[in-house]
């Protein structure tokens, strides 16, 4: 079960992350998509995935990883990514709770360059029972 | 109703054509890598199965990038994507040897002289995959 403290909590990931060229062409490529000046608009979510999984695996946090599935994603972008840019990734737990004993939590990530925000995106994590 | 330039005009309620994508396990392996996400219920049959699930599923975030790449061809690229949701409502089921369909439709559901808002489907073997689909793309 989740640690009920952890709720509301921001927790920033570790150091910065940088896109690079290959990493939007791989993803791209498995989309069909030829123009990669810019990411695709979910390509965040193998920044903003990994970081909460590191988060959310701390022993002190209590979510058990192995039996997440994905609920919903939602993502809002002020700024397409570009190879090139650095973030820094903080993840918020956002809402918890417990239905029919599944554990419904959900992550807000926000992609950082500098103080200026370019992306949040809200995973829906349910641990299934 | 709008001129977005060209011929083409829309309004609420306007549909957007259907594309079908192509889905299989070597794709479901190349978006593993792209991801980061190796979870082994993407491409192990034998621990998918041991896990309750009818065959090796796709990635919940494979279905909707190519959603997500359907917007973008019709807004006129990545960059014209500014929010996008959606929810895993079923599973896409992918046998091995085996070609399966991401079935993409779209209808306007807002427009203002700077954003317009989708509301998208999306069904594979006629099933819906993502509930509450909806996207909003600059002009």
């Amino acid at each position: 079960m989740l640690n009920p403290d952890s709720v509301g909590r921001t927790f920033e990931g570790a150091g910065s992350v940088s896109v690079t060229q290959a990493e939007i062409d791989a993803f791209a490529t498995v989309i069909g998509e030829v123009d990669t000046s810019v990411a695709p608009p979910t390509f965040s979510i193998r920044i903003s995935l990994e970081q909460s999984q590191l988060i959310l695996s701390d022993p002190t946090i209590g979510l058990d990883w192995t039996r997440v599935v994905h609920g919903d994603q939602k993502f809002e972008i002020f700024a397409p990514i570009k190879a090139g840019d650095t973030f820094t990734c903080s993840s918020t737990i956002e809402s918890y709770r417990v239905a029919a004993g599944n554990e419904i939590v959900t992550v807000r990530s926000d992609l950082k360059a500098g103080s200026t925000i370019a992306l949040s995106s809200w995973s829906t994590l349910v641990v299934r029972a | 109703m709008v001129n977005l330039g060209g011929a083409r005009m829309i309004e609420i309620g306007t549909a957007i054509p259907e594309r079908i994508f192509t889905i299989n396990r070597a794709t479901l392996k190349a978006y593993a890598d792209a991801s980061g996400d190796q979870n082994p219920i993407h491409q192990n049959e034998e621990f998918a199965l041991s896990v309750g699930l009818p065959n090796v599923i796709a990635h919940g975030m494979l279905t909707m990038a190519l959603a997500g790449k359907y917007v973008t061809d019709w807004a006129g690229g990545s960059a014209k994507m500014k929010y996008f949701g959606a929810r895993f409502i079923k599973p896409v089921i992918v046998p091995a040897d085996t070609d399966v369909d991401l079935t993409v439709t779209a209808t306007v559901a807002a427009l203002d002289e700077k954003l317009i808002t989708l509301d998208l489907t999306a069904t594979s073997a006629g099933i819906k995959v993502l509930g509450m689909a909806k996207a909003v793309v600059s002009r």
